[in-house]
């Protein structure tokens, strides 16, 4: 088991098998994402009492749940790095961090765009949308201590110390929001809260998550061969290897 | 239906449509930065073997 | 050599540090200078009506409170990582979580403590009434005191780092938030006539949580930066 896991874990075998299985990510991903947009732009009927303004969620909720998702990747892929100390896996943490700051933009922008038509404004303090917000400023905090080493060992170890921090936090973050909101303004929620839908209604959620998913698959892969080249630049394999 | 109650969203086109043009932009903005950095990576690493290559002979 | 015991060590680590921290006494008083100078800003920037200050009262101290306390916990371990007394102890074979959790305790009592004592008399001056103190200084005790940890750990990670305070601050904030928010709904809450208990528990959680795991990130993130 730890013999093949370094195997796999070693870098030339690591990017010749990351390049064999990006395709089957990626093509997939496309299909399922294309097709899980039509569904909700089209199939899917308007909800009563949103009208088609709630399509929006058919984006909005998958990147909210990749944005957590891949928060708790990268800490896990951290800890596997800090424990094992197996390069591969910080490098997946590294490759993770902007995507997933990219996806809590998106659900930020989102959110704010579903918020306006809902709420009548483009912001509301609302518990969804501030943890969303501050798991970006955590996205920013890691990136931020990242990019503030030259060696990147060190980049790894410490930003890998900070990630595992932040997910015991996160939940304690999404309680404490939660719990804030509902002392506030308890009426204003319930607009956006989940309505009653028609399980049909969650096909394309399910599908626009699972092509998100599949999407991030292919970023790993792509970015860990990135990763790879860039850390292993003066190692004899790459001479041979391309 | 037909294509002009589509576009139109039931009043709500600017919203639906600015979320899912915003998500296309960034899907596509995450795949072209990954395809460029290997790329990137790529080349350099190249042109490195390469110029190993040149000043061993 | 004989080996001190876990104890012995953390008690000199901390004496050691409120011995060196009594010669410098402007950075423990800086960050009281500072709080009490933030505090001020507010009511000049929103309304010298007390009747309306005193809504925001509660928040305004803790986040005061916060930013002051980050802002002395920045060089909480430079000077030692610096001298190289910080490779001693981790060469030293004693329990580096321990040392340095004592050494975050002296820290505490010379930069945390002052600002919880002083905050009554600043809420005071925010229009904050006389009952809410009781809950606005218990608040703060356990919100700074597991403050201290965390930006333990942020200090940590950035000893080696250029202009690591305004990094700090970004790592350590975000991470901070759930502390300001069952802080100051804790005194409003108080002032409100309800019961505190709630998020006054909630913090004293979040405290012992910091206070268990903390000093092991601590010492992890130490290692790391002494050791390259």
């Amino acid at each position: 088991m730890w013999t093949w896991l370094h195997k796999f874990a070693s870098p030339p075998h690591a990017y010749r098998l990351l390049g064999r299985l990006a395709p089957w990510f990626g093509w997939p991903a496309l299909v399922i994402i294309l097709l899980a947009a039509w569904w909700g732009l089209v199939r899917a009927p308007a909800d009563y009492q949103q009208g088609d303004a709630f399509r929006i969620l058919y984006v909005h909720a998958p990147s909210a749940w990749m944005s957590m998702f891949i928060y708790v990747v990268m800490a896990v892929a951290a800890g596997i790095g800090l424990i094992w100390r197996i390069k591969l896996a910080h490098a997946a943490a590294a490759a993770s961090a902007a995507v997933g700051a990219s996806f809590t933009f998106l659900a930020l922008a989102t959110g704010s765009i579903w918020g306006k038509p809902m709420w009548g404004t483009w912001w509301v303090w609302d518990a969804r949308l501030t943890s969303e917000l501050i798991l970006l400023f955590l996205y920013f905090g890691y990136m931020a201590l990242r990019a503030s080493f030259d060696d990147p060992q060190r980049a790894d170890r410490a930003s890998a110390v900070l990630a595992i921090v932040g997910v015991i936090n996160v939940p304690i973050i999404h309680y404490s929001v939660e719990w804030w909101t509902t002392l506030h303004q308890p009426a204003s929620v319930t607009k956006l809260d989940k309505p009653s839908i028609a399980i049909e209604m969650l096909y394309p959620l399910f599908m626009m998550i699972v092509g998100f998913q599949l999407y991030y698959g292919w970023l790993l892969c792509r970015r860990l061969r990135a990763e790879i080249l860039r850390r292993e630049r003066n190692a004899t394999w790459l001479k041979e290897g391309i | 239906m037909d294509l002009q109650s589509f576009f139109n969203m039931g009043g709500y086109a600017g919203f639906v449509w600015s979320a899912y043009g915003l998500t296309a932009v960034v899907l596509i903005a995450n795949w072209w930065a990954a395809r460029r950095r290997e790329s990137e990576e790529l080349i350099s690493a190249r042109r490195r073997t390469q110029q190993l290559k040149e000043s061993r002979t | 050599m004989r080996r001190a015991n876990v104890s012995a060590a953390a008690a000199l680590v901390f004496k050691r540090d409120l011995t060196l921290a009594l010669r410098r006494w402007d950075e423990v008083t800086q960050p009281l200078i500072f709080y009490v100078v933030v505090t001020t800003l507010f009511p000049l920037a929103t309304t010298p009506d007390l009747a309306q200050l005193r809504t925001i009262s509660g928040g305004v101290v803790w986040v005061a409170a916060l930013l002051s306390s980050l802002l002395a916990l920045e060089s909480l371990f430079r000077s030692d990582v610096e001298d190289g007394t910080m490779e001693q102890w981790v060469l030293s074979g004693q329990p580096l979580a321990w040392l340095l959790l004592s050494k975050v305790a002296a820290h505490w009592i010379l930069t945390g403590l002052p600002l919880v004592l002083i905050s009554p008399v600043v809420g005071t001056a925010l229009g904050l009434p006389f009952d809410a103190w009781g809950t606005l200084v218990l608040s703060l005790l356990l919100g700074t005191a597991t403050l201290s940890v965390l930006g333990g750990i942020g200090a940590a990670l950035t000893v080696g780092v250029r202009r690591g305070s305004v990094l700090l601050s970004l790592l350590v904030l975000p991470l901070a938030m759930p502390l300001l928010i069952f802080g100051a709904r804790a005194v409003s809450m108080q002032m409100d006539g309800d019961s505190p208990a709630g998020p006054l528990q909630l913090l004293a959680a979040i405290f012992f949580l910091a206070l268990s795991l903390g000093p092991l990130a601590m010492s992890a993130a130490i290692r790391i930066s002494v050791e390259s």
